[in-house]
Formats: C-alpha cells, structure tokens, sequence
C-alpha cells in the first residue's frame, strides 16, 4: 500500500496544480532500553506510519504531511501541499528551479545478519545490566548507564518525474557510561564513544562487537582515576585527537559549513551561515596536504548513518571530494542548490527525520581518508603534546570559524611515550588554522567509520544521523586548555 | 481550494482511550494521546523558501504486569494496530526484571484549569503567514537588509487515561515569529513565542532586528577578559535554561547535580529567586506529570539559596519527600525536572543598565551552549546577532563575537541589576520567563573572526 497512497499523492498534487511533486511514506520503529545503577531505565517500543509531499505550485514551494492514510487523508494532504505552495508564492522573488536528474525505478536495503528486534529483550536487558554490574564494581562510580537503540526504516519515494524507490535501513547502537562524583568534582568515561555510544547501519551483530561488560570495568576505573589526575594545562600545544573525537571534529569544522543551503542563506535565523562562501571553492587551503574528506553515501564507504542508495529526493548515492590534498573542493548539494555553484547534477544529500519533516540538505557520511602512521609510531614521534579521546563538549559559532572542544580523558605524551592522564582536557582554534596544522593521520587499521545519531539542523528541528570515518590525527600549536581557565 | 487553517486535530480522545483501556488485560494500563496540528512559514533572501504543515496523531501505552512495567507507542490507530501496541507493552513488560521503585497508577486527579487555547491562533492560515513574512521581507528589502526567520501556529491535544479512573485533558496553541536580519557584515535577532498569535508583532520583531544589524556594522574587536556584560532575556534563558534537571531529585539522588551537597547553603546572590509554576500567566504546558499528577509551584531558590527540588512521585518515596507533580513518562531514568522556570525580577529596565555601565557589552543572544563542567556549572557558547560595545553609559558599536567559558553559578552570584522578567524564548533551552540581567566579570575567553 505505501507505493499505492506515494502515487496517489503525486496523482493529487499534479490535478490540483503542481508542477513538481514527490513523496514519502515512512514507516519507522524503534527500540530503546536503558539501565541505570542496576535498574531498567527506558523500555520502549515505538511506530510511526504516514506521508509526506512536497510540491512545487505557482513556482514555489508547499510540503504538508499527515498520518491519515486513507484515500481521503492523502489527497487532502496533497491538496494542502498544493495550497500551501501557492502560500509561499505570496512572497517569492523567482521560480524554484531544479537541475535535472533522472527516474529510479529501484529497491535496496543494508545488509544486516541479525535483526535487532527478533533478539529477545531479555538479552538486551542482561547485557547492559552486565557491563553496568562491572562498572559498579569500581570503588568511587556514582552512577552507571547503559543504553541500546535500534531503527528500521521502511520508506517508498515516487516523484512526478517517475521515480518509484523502495528502502529500508536498519540501525543499531549503544553504549555505557560511569560516572564519579567526588568533591567538588564529576568526572566521566563512555563506552564506545559518549552521548548514546556507537551507531551504525547494522544489525544486532554490531552490539556483540563491543564488548560492552569487557570494557567497562576499564571504564570505570579510569573515571575514578581522573579525579587524582593532573589539570590539563593552558597554552599552545600538539594534541593528538582519538578517532571518536576527530569524527566529531570533522562534523561540526567541516561537514556543517559545505552544507549549501548554510552557505546561500537558507538556514540564517537557526543553524547560521557558513565561512566556506561559493569564492572559496577550489581556491582555500582548507588543510595541510595530508588531509583528504569524502563527502560518501555510497555502501562501499561503509555502513554508516549517512549511507543509503538513494536520498530523499530520489538523486543516487554518491561521492564527493570535499578537501583534496587540502583544498577545498565540494559542497553538500541538492537539486534546488546545485546550480548555484556550477553543478549540472545534485550531490545527492537531502534527507527528512521521518514521513512529517521536510527533506533538506544534510551530512551524509563525511571521512577523512586514513594517512599512513602506525599509532604506535605517531606516539614514538612525538615530543610533548597531550592524547585527547571520546568528546565531552563541543560547541562552534554560527558560521563554523571558532570551536572549542573538551575530551574525557588526555594523556601526556613525554618523549615518544605515552605518560601521565590529564583530566578536562579541552581545545580551541579556527577552522583552518586547525586542519592546516595536521602534520599526521594514521593508517587505515585505525579507521573508524563512527555514527553521529543527534546532528539537528532545521525549522522544525530534524535530527538526522550521520557518519563519520577517521582516525587517529595530530595537530601541532593548538590552543588548550581554555575551556577551564580562570 | 483556500489553504486549510492549522485547526485542532478532529480526534475523539475519550474515545480512543477507552477503546485501549478495553484491550489491555495487564494490572494496569495508562494510555497517552497527543495529537499536533502544526504548521511553519520559513524565509531566507526575503522570501518564502520552505513552507510545512503536518497533522499526527499518537498513542502511547503504558502497562504494569506483576510489578514490571513498559511503554509501546503507534500512531497507527486501527483496532488490529492498537492491539498489537498493547501486546508489545506487555511483551517488553513480561520480559525484564521485577521494578521495586514502581508505585501503582494513579486514581481519578483534580487539575486546576489553565486557559491556553486561542482559536485564532488555531485558525492562522498559510495565508496569513505568508502575508505577515512578505511584509517583513519588503521592510527588509526597503532597508537593504535580509530578512531571515520563521512564523508557526500550530496546537497541540492530550489526554491521559489509565484504568484506575484517571483521565486528563489539555490543549493548547502555540505561536512563534523569529526574525533575524543580515547586512554585509553585521546581523540582529529578535524572537517571540506566545499561545495567542495576536499578541506577536512580526513587524515589531523585524524592526528590533533590523536596528541591532544597523548598530552593528564594522564591528571591532576587543580583547577576551572578564566584562561587565548585560544579557538580553534571551541570552539569560539560554543560560540558566541548563540549570533545570539539576533541580530534579533524581539528579542529586544520582549525585549528578550541581546541587548535590549544595541545598539549603547560599550559592547566588540575594536577588535571585526561582520558582516552577506551571499556573504562571506567561507560562505554558501541562498542568499535570507524565504520570498525570497535578503540578505544583515549587520555590526552588530563595534569595540565593537551593530550597526545594522536584520530585516524581517514586523519587519522592526513595527521597522521603512529597511529589511534586514534575514526573516523566514512566518508565524512565531521569525522574523528573521543573519545566515552567519562573525568574523573579527586578525594575532596572536594559536602557538603565547601559546608562550605569562605564565600559561592558551587550548581548541579544547566545548560541551552540554546551556544558563543560557539570559541577561548577562551566559552559561555553557563542554570542550571536548583535554583541555591542558600551561605553560611558552608551552603547558606542558593534563587536565580534566572543566564545565565554562562564559558571552559571558564579554568574548568579554575581546580578548587578535585573530588569522585569518577561516571557523569553532562545534556542537552546525551553521558553521561560526570566529578566535582563546586568552581571559583573562575565567571562569571554576568546574572539572569533565576524
């Protein structure tokens, strides 16, 4: 029934006057569990069906979405679409125009070997209780958390060019965190990574890769032990970032502001605007020539939360070059955008939240491309500089110049070797100032391709996954410590 | 065809609920019904480049079985898809280890009646927003300014029922304009949030921000330190907004909040006071807990000093307190937190504060805050749309925009002066109502490049 209400939709809209329209049923579960010091936290399922179109009428555009999926509901809500175009004509200056693209007719989904939702909850639950049990038995942890999410993604996309899609995504993540407060003082360690751990487009079989319960009594233990550790201290340093940090660097220096839409304008009041104006494209030295970024939906990248076959305008996965040999050479695109900078075809980025949000211009999975140290070798060559791992904090301005991040947990590298740990790590800098003082990427080995679940951008505010791949880095004369200075 | 109004979603709620209620064979059953009916106008370059609608509705089933509980939720609202959602709680339920913090449903509640519901905010149609944001987009244009911002109208509709008697009722409106407006090198900001749409002034909005972008042109730059600085309500909102879990019993219980050790002790000034009142005519919201608990006004800090947390009512029992009508959803981890922060205020308008500034700045409003140390309560951000230079008393310029790296709690310690608390609305935190504030060495630690 999906493709049948999709097409009716798109009939509607093209009898009410349309001049474009496309479609989206989603069909979204969800599964999230929690636990807490022992207990169950959050046990809870959750579904969600419906449409939404999105239409051009009068040369503008209208998108309007409903759970109403009855001949009835769909065609009213494609009629909305159509009236709510013809809305936004009351203030328009030009038609929307799109740069061409063509009809898919195709269906395609992640490969997974374990579907989370057929793992008896039982299981899930014990997991976490066991890594929680482990954290626990660390004298001084105040609190253990575990958590475990997992997503399916049913969607049918057709537009009025022809395009009929069919995609299913399933996703799996989770991870755990202990806390110590002792003091004046609350320190933190997280598990595969913080804020809700690793995500990726898989099955249950990326779960039984962690070794949650191997990991957490590690975990905890150096918690506790940040309490008694040396205060990062202030000035300008060499940092080497953990892979999970540099994902997260990546994300918000560089997968923000190529994002198009930021850079014309269209995000102003909210997300903001972006540095990287159309001037700089193909002439900013955006890094040192070791650093090389993807913009890569495509599954060959991996089975990241950016990957899918097609975006939710009905454009293939691709890869673009963002940064060549440090310079900067691509945009996130999308039909309505592509023009703007030259391009004859969209770069394929637009992507909705679910069935009621608007598709519109977003990261897919944005890598750096691995060097060729050993991390053994990069910590043997390096003098003084301080080990950063798992973000704690990160914030940037509005047009992605200035941002300081803060780490878990640091350690001192003294001549060549791994020394003492530093607690409230922190960094700051200017966007290229920092990714031109990278002077060394590890090899591939030390790849990770890590899953942002929490990106949100847009009004009404969308919360998109995305991925990330890279590894281990260095960075030479970067400002630390500020983040806690007096 | 005129474009539908964003009118209330045409569900029968009493219905619906007793029709989940009868499917359920669990102890006890708790159904939640929400239902949105919502609409965005989006402009950028002075015109409309997004336009959205939606109607939803969901329920979420709660069910407790032999002391286990669990939640499964649908917006599929067809017998065999209802069905199937209760039987999912009860599966979760059945499969995980006995609760011994669960407290049995609650019975039938008294709710104080609250009047947030505007037809004519409910009857706003794309039309009207359209009209509204082309005017702002042309008052942009006549200044050679760019106008950027959003207009929603939009309501929402719950209900919560569980098989001990209880059943609540709520609806409300809601309405939003935020406009920012953007010269070559400079940009101002001003937002508004109100239930009833007459009471926003898109044009107003449009020129607040049109003369902070003008005041702002060739901004300079002066060094990072410690300022005396004036926050917009906005700019106070988005800080003291990452204060409100800390008041959660469950947060000091799990030794998370900045409160821990700190209640009863004074740890601002003496003219902070704060209250959660949900009654408040500026505020808005449920007047019931995810449990469906009436809530209740809390003194939180009295004159500078932690007086009360919050509690639901299973952190009351462990905190041998009384609930207070601040509960989450069950089954959750967090307990339960104030959503209706009440700043008490003072009588020093802005314009005051500048006039007895000899040299600080002024700022309409932060962005991208995060915390840095829980403890302390460290956080970082970005100052955005209109930072100023005062001087002698006036404001003299625009600045580039800093990164701080600031305490809230050393913030509240030290409030020079604050003007009347009004209802504000930012990014990053929830809609409060909070006051100016005029405050002593607030901490910028570095400069960005606009």
């Amino acid at each position: 029934m999906m493709q049948e209400w999709a097409s009716l939709a798109i009939d509607t809209a093209k009898r009410r006057g349309a001049t474009y329209s496309d479609a989206r049923v989603m069909d979204v579960r969800h599964r999230d569990i929690s636990t807490k010091n022992g207990e169950v936290g959050t046990l809870a399922e959750s579904e969600s069906l419906g449409i939404g179109i999105r239409v051009i009428a009068s040369g503008a555009w209208g998108f309007a979405a409903t759970d109403r999926l009855t001949r009835e509901g769909v065609e009213a809500c494609a009629a909305e679409a159509v009236a709510i175009a013809k809305a936004s004509a009351l203030a328009k200056h030009d038609n929307v125009a799109m740069v061409p693209e063509q009809a898919y007719v195709d269906t395609w989904q992640n490969p997974f070997l374990k579907d989370p939702f057929l793992i008896p909850v039982e299981r899930q639950i014990d997991l976490l209780l066991a890594a929680d049990k482990e954290m626990r038995r660390v004298k001084g942890i105040t609190l253990a958390e575990g958590s475990i999410s997992f997503r399916r993604i049913e969607q049918v996309f057709v537009s009025s060019i022809g395009s009929k899609i069919h995609q299913i995504k399933m996703q799996s993540g989770a991870g755990i965190v202990a806390t110590s407060f002792a003091g004046s003082e609350i320190q933190k360690r997280s598990y595969p990574s913080s804020f809700g751990g690793q995500h990726m487009l898989q099955g249950y079989e990326l779960i039984e890769t962690f070794d949650l319960v191997g990991n957490a009594q590690r975990v905890a233990e150096e918690c506790v032990a940040l309490h008694s550790a040396e205060q990062c201290p202030e000035g300008q340093k060499t940092i080497i970032l953990d892979s999970s940090q540099l994902g997260l660097q990546i994300h918000e220096s560089i997968g923000h502001p190529i994002e198009l839409d930021r850079v014309l304008g269209m995000e102003a009041n909210f997300a903001g605007m972006s540095f990287l104006t159309i001037d700089k494209l193909r002439k900013l030295q955006y890094g040192s020539e070791i650093v090389n970024v993807v913009a890569d939906a495509r599954l060959q990248h991996g089975p990241g939360l950016g990957t899918f076959a097609y975006d939710d305008e009905g454009v293939p996965a691709q890869c673009t070059p963002i940064i060549t040999n440090g310079l900067f050479t691509g945009y996130l695109t999308n039909r309505e955008t592509a023009a703007a900078i030259g391009e004859k075809r969209s770069g394929g980025t637009m992507r909705c939240e679910n069935w009621n949000r608007l598709p519109m211009i977003r990261m897919t999975n944005i890598s750096i491309n691995p060097g060729t140290w050993k991390f053994e070798d990069l910590i043997a060559d390096t003098d003084d500089a301080i080990y950063m791992e798992t973000n704690r904090s990160w914030s940037i301005d509005d047009r992605r110049y200035h941002f300081q991040f803060s780490t878990e947990i640091g350690w001192e590298i003294k001549g060549g070797k791994k020394g003492r740990m530093i607690k409230n790590p922190s960094y700051s800098g200017i966007t290229t100032e920092f990714w031109n003082s990278c002077d060394a990427i590890c090899s591939r080995e030390y790849w990770t391709l890590w899953g942002t679940p929490n990106c949100g951008k847009g009004q009404p505010q969308q919360t998109m996954g995305t991925g990330h791949g890279a590894s281990p880095a260095r960075f030479r004369n970067v400002k630390v410590g500020v983040a806690f200075a007096k | 065809m005129s474009p539908r109004a964003s009118k209330s979603h045409p569900l029968n709620f009493e219905g619906l609920a007793e029709r989940v209620l009868k499917l359920s064979d669990a102890d006890e059953t708790e159904v939640d019904i929400d239902a949105t009916t919502d609409a965005l106008t989006r402009f950028a370059n002075n015109t409309i480049h997004q336009n959205v609608a939606e109607q939803e509705a969901g329920i979420s089933v709660r069910v407790v079985v032999d002391g286990r509980t669990a939640r499964s939720s649908t917006n599929k609202i067809d017998d065999e898809s209802l069905r199937r959602t209760v039987a999912a709680a009860i599966s979760l339920a059945r499969n995980q280890p006995k609760n011994p913090d669960l407290l049995p449903m609650l019975r039938k509640q008294k709710y104080q009646k609250v009047s947030r519901y505007f037809a004519a905010t409910a009857n706003t149609t794309p039309e009207d927003r359209a009209k509204a944001v082309a005017k702002v987009c042309r008052m942009a244009e006549k200044s050679k300014q760019t106008a950027a911002g959003i207009f929603v109208s939009g309501s929402v509709q719950s209900a919560m029922a569980n098989s001990r008697g209880l059943f609540a009722r709520y609806e409300q409106t809601r309405s939003e304009f935020s406009v920012t407006i953007l010269e070559k090198d400079s940009s101002g900001w001003a937002k508004s949030n109100s239930p009833d749409v007459r009471t926003i002034d898109p044009e107003a909005l449009a020129e607040t921000a049109s003369k902070k972008a003008t005041g702002s042109r060739a901004p300079r730059e002066i060094p990072a330190g410690r300022y005396t600085t004036i926050l917009e309500p906005p700019a106070v909102l988005d800080l003291v907004g990452f204060l409100f879990y800390d008041f959660a019993g469950t947060a000091v219980l799990d030794k998370r909040s900045c409160f821990t050790g700190r209640m009863g002790k004074r740890l601002f000034g003496e003219n902070i006071t704060l209250w959660d009142d949900a009654y408040h005519p500026l505020q808005t919201g449920l007047p019931y807990d995810g449990e469906g608990l009436p809530r209740q006004k809390v003194l939180l800090v009295d004159r500078g000093v932690p007086k009360n947390l919050v509690y639901a009512r299973a952190t009351a029992k462990k905190m041998k307190a009384k609930p207070t009508g601040h509960g989450f959803s069950l089954p959750n981890e967090y307990g339960e937190a104030p959503m209706n922060l009440v700043f008490a205020g003072g009588d020093k308008p802005v314009d005051e504060m500048v006039r007895t500034t000899e040299r600080g700045i002024l700022v309409t409003r932060l962005w991208y805050i995060r915390e840095v140390d829980p403890y302390e309560k460290i956080l970082t951000g970005m100052t955005r749309d209109g930072t100023f230079l005062i001087e002698n008393g006036r404001v003299v310029g625009g600045l580039r925009n800093f990164r701080f790296n600031q305490s809230i709690i050393e913030m509240l310690a030290n409030v020079l002066m604050l003007g009347p608390a009004v209802r504000a609305a930012g990014e990053e935190s929830f809609e409060m109502v909070v006051p100016p504030m005029k405050v002593r060495d607030f901490h910028f630690s570095e400069v960005t490049k606009f």
